[in-house]
Formats: C-alpha cells, structure tokens, sequence
C-alpha cells in the first residue's frame, strides 16, 4: 500500500516536470514569433512618429497615411535634413544590384549544380568541390567585402583592371556571396527529380544534356525557383559587403550605369540610423519597411511561380 | 510491311554522321561549360584564401610585427603614432558577442526545437515553422536598428533608476539582438535532428512508463546530440561573423573589459570602421584590415569544420 501511494507521489511529480517543461519549451519557441511582432509594430510605430518639422498625420496605425509617406520617402534622395530624406538612391541602387546578382549568380550557380548532380562522376574533384560549397556557405559576410575590395575594387592595385567603387564590384561581389546558396538550392531540387525520368530518357537515346534540358530542368524548376529567389533576397538584404565594396559613401544620384558608383537600399538605412538625430530614426524605420515590403514582394514571387509551376508540371 | 522496310541501311546517310558529330561536339562544350561554373566556386575559396593571406603576409613585412604580437597584444591605435596593431580587444569583443549570445539563444533554440519535434500539435507546427523561417530572412541590418534603437533605450529605461549606467553603444544590447538573430537558425537545425530520430525509440520509452518529458530529453535529445552539438557549433560560428547588428549596437571601442554595457570592438566592426575611414590603399592600416579578416575567416572555418566533423564523426546511426 505504502509502495503504491510512493509510486503514485512520484508519477505525479513526473508528470508536472513534463507539464512545467512543455510549458517552457512552448514559451521558449513563442519568444521567436514575439520578437517578430514586436519588431513590426516597433518600426511601423517608428516610421509613423514622422520627423517633427514633418507633415504630421495623427491617425496612427492609418495604413493609407503610412503607404503615403512610404512612398515619398522612396521618392527623395537628400538626407541633409530629415523632412528631404529619402531612399531613391538606394532603392535604384538596390535594384540594379538584384539585376547584376540575377544575370552573373543565377547562371553559373544552377550551372555548378547541374554539373555537380548530372554530369560528374563521384571521384576527388566531386569531393574537393562538395566540401569546398559546404565551407563557403559559412564564411561571413563581410569576408566576401574583403575580397570584393581587394579583387574588383582595387584589382590589387592594378589601376587598368580596378573597377573602382561600382556597381559592377557591388554586384559581383553580392554574387559570390549567393553563389553558394544558390547552388545548394538548385542540387537540392535537381536531387528531387525521380531517377526514372532520367533513365526513360537516357534509354530513348537521349544524351546527358538532352536528358538535363528536356527533362530535369524543367520538372525542378520550381524548386530552381524558390531556392534562387530566396537567395535573391538575401542579396538584397546584405549589407556588410557592399560597405566594403563602395556603397559607404552618400552618393544622392540614381546610378546611371553598372559602371556608375552607387548607394543600397540597407547601406542608406544604416547610414540614417547611425545619425546621432533621433528624428533620423524615424526614416530609417520607414526604410525598413520599404526594405521589408521589397523581399515580401520577392518572396510572394516565389510561392506564387512555384504553385503556378507545380500544377503545370501535374498536368 | 514490305521487304524493303525491313532492310537496315549498311551505312548511314553522310546527314547523320554531320549530325552525329555536331551533337556529341555540343554534348563536350556545354559539359566542360557546367565543369567551369563549378569549379568557379572553388576559385572564389582559392581566391578568399588567397587574397587574404597575401595581404596579411604585406602586411606583417611592411608593420614588422609578428603574428604572435598581433594576436595578443592589448592595445588597437591604427591611427597613432607609431600605430599599435595588438587586435587582442577585437578578439575579446568578438568572444563576449558569440557568448553573449549563446548564453541566450542556444537554451532557447533547443527548448523550441524540443518543441517543434515533440510537443507542437501539427497545426501549431505549421503555424511555427515558417514564422521562424521568416525571423531568419529578416535582413540583419534591421536586427540592428532594433537593437540601437529599440533594445538599448529599453535597458536603459530598466537600468538607469538602479543606478546602472547604460552607454548608447553596449555590448549586451547586441548580444540580445544577435542571440535572437541565430535562435531560428539553432531551432531549425536541431528540429531536424530531433525529426529524424525514429519512432520506435521513442513507443520502446512510452511502452517503459515513460513520460514525454523523459522521452524527450533522455532519449531523443541523446539520440539526436551530434546533431544539435552541430547546430550549436554553426551559430556561434554565425555569431562570430555577424556584422551589422554589432556594428549599430556595440560601437567601436576597442577595449578588454566584462562590463557588458560598456561599448567594445569586434573582429567585424574594426573592418566596418576602418574601411569606412580614408585609409590610404597599401597602408598598414589598409592591410589591417585583410589581417584581421584573416583571423575572422580562419576561426569560422574552423567551427564550420568541426561542426560537419562532430555531424559525422559522433552521429548514431539507427537502423
């Protein structure tokens, strides 16, 4: 009887040692989605208590006045007084980069990929490479800076090869740092593809390339898709490397060319909410949300293409 | 079917063999195309490794200080005369930040990883994962806005009635900001760990009387530990690289102290910072900054080597 009621008492406290831990496991995971919304709420609050010599609206929480003045925000370039400053240099900036990004990463990285799951034997270049991407993935950020800075800004010196503080080393400095990311995605959603497809292929007389064009690409192309977008979006996001790379400096143009010098939409949020002004940190609030409402609307992009994709490739 | 249809041409047609030949010459040229994107990426480590290690070995010649002097000597003064280059204070900031921020985000990740794979009904899951993907994209540089102008008034609203002094450059207010920042990463990773544990493990422990709190942390947590260990090991390894976050929150003192609301100098400031400034192309202070990204990128690499080597090395393999 004794050992029932012991055994009882005991199960009881294991029981509530359970309880308690879900309970903080539960809180602990909350602590995230938190975050985020306090995050939000905190910059939109930010961005809404407008700089003071500002049109003021006092409707707060009012998303048209917000889209307002987000847009003329998007629309200034001059960042000497608060009610003139504005993103319009970076944005342009920003948007070159995403271009330059697409058109250098994109073809070499789902290149590398193909190559990697389709053509290459597993032997010691298959390893050395393997190894090689898993590392690279994991080198920060401002690490690419340095080299950007030292390979396409200043060629080492040589003053014929030096790109100068350009778009071009932004860019293609940006796309070294997604080539990584992009090339894991890709293998990824080339690895999804069933290997009966190939082999159907292959056994009609295809070769590897016509198996690779006809076949694989197009049946992970979603996939492709949504990896390479995200990876996009991290391009935009980034900061650290273009500081090194040329972007630092208060250029008030919209660049004209991939040789003109630049400014990023990240780089002007960081330059506003380092100002000592505390009314600056209302527009960089209203920058983060534009940069938010960017890699939304780039992500969106992606769920959309690979829905639309995926019911064409049932069909 | 006539006779003739069933004869096999003895040779084929000199069309074929044009085309034969032309596809098998494209076959060649987009394979060794593919082989060169790939081997790009290897170029671009080659070219990490090289430039940096070029620059350091400059700009050891040109300070004539010895690695030994530079990674342990106390004082930073770039711009003094004579310039000091003793980067054990970035060293020390850079600690204090993948610390501070363990301290707090590996506890938490591995509860709500816990969470993910245990306890979370499948709707909350749903509702869960993709948010914490979301904390994940979010731009570092918003991370540090928030902790500048959000996270250091807040402490300073808790801590000055106390008496505390609390600097507008602190290292603890990056510290929050960059353990929230890697919590997702340590969750997401761990939660996959966790995931793939089987589940006969886990109804052998049930069927024992066990409870989901004995489940979990006595046999899916050990199960699943090389795993986590991994995690763990990949964002302090995140931490040490961040930049922006501790750029806007921590300033740019370069100082060895355990005061955390005190402004201190990381490995990634110090380039920010110098980069930023009008050092001279080929100076010491210019080639200080390859020297100082050198230590940053060896000390990654080495966490992101040790972290695939524990995954591997110390992984239990169930049947």
């Amino acid at each position: 009887m004794t050992q029932g009621t012991m055994y009882r008492s005991r199960v009881r406290r294991r029981r509530l040692t359970g309880r308690i831990f879900g309970v903080a496991c539960f809180l602990a995971t909350l602590t995230g989605v938190v975050f985020l919304t306090v995050l939000l709420g905190s910059v939109v609050t930010s961005a809404l208590s407008r700089p003071p010599d500002h049109p003021r609206y006092d409707l707060v929480g009012n998303g048209k006045e917000l889209t307002t003045y987000l847009i003329s925000l998007a629309g200034r370039f001059q960042r000497s007084q608060v009610a003139k400053a504005g993103f319009r240099a970076g944005i342009a900036g920003s948007l070159w980069l995403l271009g330059l990004v697409t058109t250098f990463a994109i073809p070499v990285g789902v290149g590398a990929a193909v190559y990697l799951e389709e053509f290459a034997a597993p032997g010691r270049l298959r390893t050395i490479i393997d190894t090689n991407i898993a590392n690279l993935a994991g080198v920060p950020s401002i690490v690419y800076g340095l080299l950007g800075l030292a390979v396409f800004v200043r060629a080492f010196g040589v003053k014929t090869l030096a790109m100068g503080p350009t778009l071009w080393a932004g860019g293609l400095t940006l796309s070294l740092l997604v080539l990584p990311i992009v090339v894991i995605a890709t293998r990824e959603a080339l690895r999804a593809v069933p290997k009966s497809l190939r082999h159907a292929a292959l056994g009609l007389g295809a070769t590897r390339w016509q198996v690779v064009r006809d076949h694989v690409l197009p049946s992970a192309l979603p996939g492709i898709l949504t990896g390479t977008i995200l990876a996009l979006s991290r391009a935009v996001g980034e900061t650290a490397p273009l500081l090194m790379v040329g972007a630092a400096g208060s250029t008030l143009r919209v660049p004209k060319g991939p040789s003109s010098g630049y400014t990023a939409l990240p780089v002007e949020i960081y330059n506003y909410a380092k100002e000592p002004d505390p009314a600056f940190a209302a527009v960089a609030a209203g920058g983060i949300l534009i940069l938010l409402a960017l890699l939304l609307t780039m992500n969106a992009a992606a769920i959309l293409i690979r829905n639309r994709y995926a019911r064409h490739a049932r069909s | 079917m006539t006779p003739a249809m069933l004869e096999t041409p003895t040779e084929p047609p000199p069309r074929w063999k044009i085309h034969r030949l032309l596809r098998v010459w494209q076959e060649t040229a987009i394979r060794e195309f593919l082989r060169f994107c790939a081997i790009l990426t290897v170029l671009t480590t080659v070219g990490i490794v090289l430039v940096l290690g070029a620059e350091t070995l400059r700009f050891f010649q040109i300070t004539r200080i010895s690695p030994f002097a530079f990674l342990t000597g106390q004082v930073l003064d770039p711009e003094g005369d004579p310039p000091l280059f003793g980067i054990l204070p970035l060293i020390w900031g850079t600690v204090v930040i993948a610390v501070g921020s363990s301290l707090f985000a590996l506890p938490i990740g591995l509860l709500s990883a816990i969470y993910l794979s245990e306890y979370a009904p499948r709707r909350v899951r749903s509702f869960l994962k993709p948010t914490l993907e979301l904390l994940a994209g979010v731009p570092t540089i918003v991370y540090g806005y928030l902790a500048l102008l959000m996270v250091t008034p807040a402490l300073r609203a808790l801590l000055t009635p106390w008496g505390i002094r609390v600097e507008t450059f602190n290292a603890l207010s990056a510290c929050i900001v960059v353990g929230v920042m890697i919590v997702p990463m340590v969750s997401s990773l761990s939660e996959d760990v966790l995931s793939a544990v089987p589940r006969g493990l886990r109804e052998a422990a049930y069927g024992l009387g066990a409870t989901k709190f004995e489940v979990s942390t006595r046999i899916v947590l050990p199960a699943g530990l090389s795993g986590v260990a991994a995690a763990f090991i990949l964002a302090i390894s995140r931490a040490i690289g961040e930049t922006m976050a501790v750029v806007l929150a921590a300033g740019s003192r370069p100082q060895i102290t355990l005061n955390p609301l005190t402004s201190i100098e990381t490995m990634t400031t110090y380039i920010v910072a110098v980069a930023g400034g009008e050092a001279a192309f080929g100076s010491a202070e210019y080639l200080s900054l390859f020297a100082v990204g050198m230590a940053l990128f060896l000390m990654t690499l080495v966490l992101n080597i040790l972290s695939r080597f524990v995954l591997r090395h110390f992984r239990e393999v169930y049947q």
